[in-house]
């Protein structure tokens, strides 16, 4: 099993959600995250006080998945998020011990 | 000449005058009642006015500020209306509007204190002869103004000020600047206690006759606020309300000392959303500020209206513009606070300027206070956290000179009033630049250094007996944890 943390733009959600529908992925979780890396902030202006907002907002998608899949998952996301622009984000594969579903007692494959 | 011996005074259009001439005649002796429209307006320009402190200015503010602060700019807003309600009825009304004795000019008396012999049949005088409203509705119009001025003043130590602080100082201030001040510029004897007097001069017949009467109105006229006597013309109140509260402000800001972190951190408004509400409600209530400072419901009111969104329309513009055309990006907070801007220039002109001079007046407003509140407060580096003095004295300061030139007839104003010449009729007196201008400038003169004196020291005192800042833990936690309790948003 794999666990892949995406850093995306925020208005990729929508288009990396449905480029994972169609594979065998159940079930993610998205939070809302600030970070820098390649792109460099911006400057936010109030009444003539300036100020340089280095961290800017990002969504981090993060996604258990069975091993055999995880090539096409990680291909599907950066598929959906790129724009070809900095700051487009970076995915991070993980490998992953073990899961367990909390309802069902479920455990590893079954769980995720 | 009698332009040049007596004060100049607020002026009313000629077509509202000929509608007013005849009930004078016809009732000259009877005592004036208060018409049913003008009682009306009043009432509802009061409650306008009531809405620009609460929730106006508290919303407006409160966006403005870092979510850690917003409850305490709406605490500290609030609990000023409710402490004005009651010292103005108290004794505040009667130190802005009874005579004062010998000390007359500068500041009224204890006559009216807890509303002393003030009833529901008591009339207050307006600017017309013979027209009157009833005085329970000028006590809570000018309620309104004692509650907002103080309410201003909180933008300028905004994220810093101890709650304590600001009730005593609040007290302190109103009581020692903001009475003195509307003394001096709105108390006047009224325009029918002028005519009285001038007619019994005109109907004099021998010597002593006329030496007495004469005397008499020389004694009404003096009856009246320094500035008023020196004609300084204030419709709705640059300098009573705008330049006071900002110089306040500007003491304030500079005694308390700058935020921690300012110039190094973010210090970003949390919710320009809630300051364009603020604003929003802040110009639909200036109507009843401006509007509503005419005390009649007539062409003058609707004139001071009028001013009132073209001035405010064409600075909000013209900060818009100034701030695109050097900072790149047209930016809401700049066309809000361009408004803002224009609102407190059309203040003092709102009656006396014609609606195209008012256009002048905000475009220059928007680009002027624009200028202060970047480039000027960066220079000088003092943290006047909401830009009080940016925007509430300089355009204060502006507006009030501005009215010195714009209520001239020949650019579209209404001209000087002259109650004296022609006893019982208004019309309009000689004006000359220069006089107008100087007394304008004078008034502006009086207006900052009686607040920078006054509240300075009031700053001093609530400084030794209660602290003026909070600890510097509490101002890196956030006001309204460290003082109320309580924070503005649970998600």
């Amino acid at each position: 099993m794999k666990f892949i943390v995406a850093i995306i733009k925020p208005f990729k959600l929508e288009e990396v959600r449905d480029a994972l529908s169609p594979l065998d992925v159940h079930g993610l979780t998205v939070t809302e995250v600030k970070g820098y890396g390649r792109q460099k902030g911006h400057t936010e202006i109030y009444r003539g006080a300036e100020y340089a907002v280095n961290f800017l907002p990002k969504l981090k998608i993060e996604v258990a998945v069975d091993s055999a899949i995880v090539d096409q998952v990680v291909a599907a996301i950066a598929g959906a998020a790129r724009t070809g622009q900095i700051g487009d984000g970076k995915i991070f594969v993980l490998s992953l011990e073990s899961a367990l579903r909390i309802r069902t007692g479920e455990t590893d494959l079954d769980a995720i | 000449m009698f332009s040049r011996l007596f004060p100049r005074v607020p002026v009313l259009s000629g077509a509202f005058l000929l509608s007013v001439l005849a009930p004078i005649v016809a009732h000259a002796a009877d005592a004036p009642v208060p018409d049913k429209g003008d009682t009306t307006w009043m009432l509802v320009s009061t409650v306008l006015v009531f809405f620009m402190a609460i929730p106006g200015i508290a919303l407006f503010y409160g966006g403005l500020v870092r979510a850690k602060n917003m409850l305490s700019i709406m605490t500290q807003v609030y609990v000023i209306t409710c402490l004005v309600s009651l010292i103005w009825v108290i004794y505040g009304y009667s130190l802005a509007f009874t005579n004062g004795g010998g000390i007359n000019s500068f500041i009224g008396g204890f006559s009216k204190a807890f509303l002393r012999g003030v009833d529901a049949n008591s009339v207050a005088a307006t600017f017309s002869n013979g027209v009157v409203i009833p005085e329970y509705v000028y006590i809570c119009f000018q309620m309104t103004f004692a509650m907002l001025t103080p309410a201003l003043i909180v933008g300028a130590f905004a994220e810093r000020m101890r709650f304590s602080a600001l009730v005593l100082f609040m007290v302190l201030w109103v009581t020692f600047v903001y009475f003195p001040m509307a003394h001096m510029v709105w108390y006047w004897a009224g325009p029918d206690a002028l005519a009285d007097a001038a007619k019994a001069v005109a109907a004099a017949t021998d010597a002593t006759a006329k030496a007495a009467a004469e005397a008499r109105l020389a004694e009404v006229t003096a009856d009246a606020g320094l500035l008023y006597k020196w004609g300084a013309l204030d419709f709705a109140g640059g300098t009573v309300v705008h330049i006071n509260a900002g110089i306040a402000g500007l003491v304030g800001c500079i005694m308390l000392g700058k935020r921690i972190g300012f110039g190094r951190e973010l210090i970003a408004p949390h919710s320009l959303t809630t300051t364009t509400i603020g604003a929003a409600m802040l110009w639909v209530g200036w109507f009843g500020f401006n509007a509503g400072s005419n005390l009649e419901a007539n062409g003058t009111a609707a004139l001071a209206m009028l001013n009132t969104f073209v001035a405010t329309g064409a600075a909000g513009l013209s900060w818009l513009l100034v701030e695109w055309a050097l900072k790149g990006k047209p930016s809401l907070l700049g066309l809000v606070s361009g408004t803002i801007a224009g609102l407190v220039a059309v203040t003092p002109a709102a009656g006396f300027a014609g609606p195209m001079g008012s256009i002048v007046l905000g475009l220059v407003a928007g680009a002027v206070c624009f200028f202060f509140c970047s480039t000027v407060k960066n220079a000088l580096g003092y943290d006047d956290s909401l830009d009080v003095f940016g925007i509430h004295c300089v355009g204060g300061i502006l507006g009030a000179i501005a009215t010195g030139i714009l209520v001239a007839p020949s650019l579209g104003g209404v001209g000087l009033a002259d109650y004296i010449s022609s006893p019982g009729h208004l019309v309009a007196g000689e004006y000359v630049f220069s006089a107008a201008v100087l007394s304008q400038i004078k008034a502006v003169a009086v207006a900052i250094t009686w607040s920078a004196v006054g509240s300075a020291i009031i700053y001093k005192i609530v400084d030794m007996v209660v602290g003026l800042r909070a600890e510097p833990e509490e101002e890196r936690e956030g006001l309204d944890l460290a003082e109320h309790g309580e924070r503005a948003y649970n998600y």
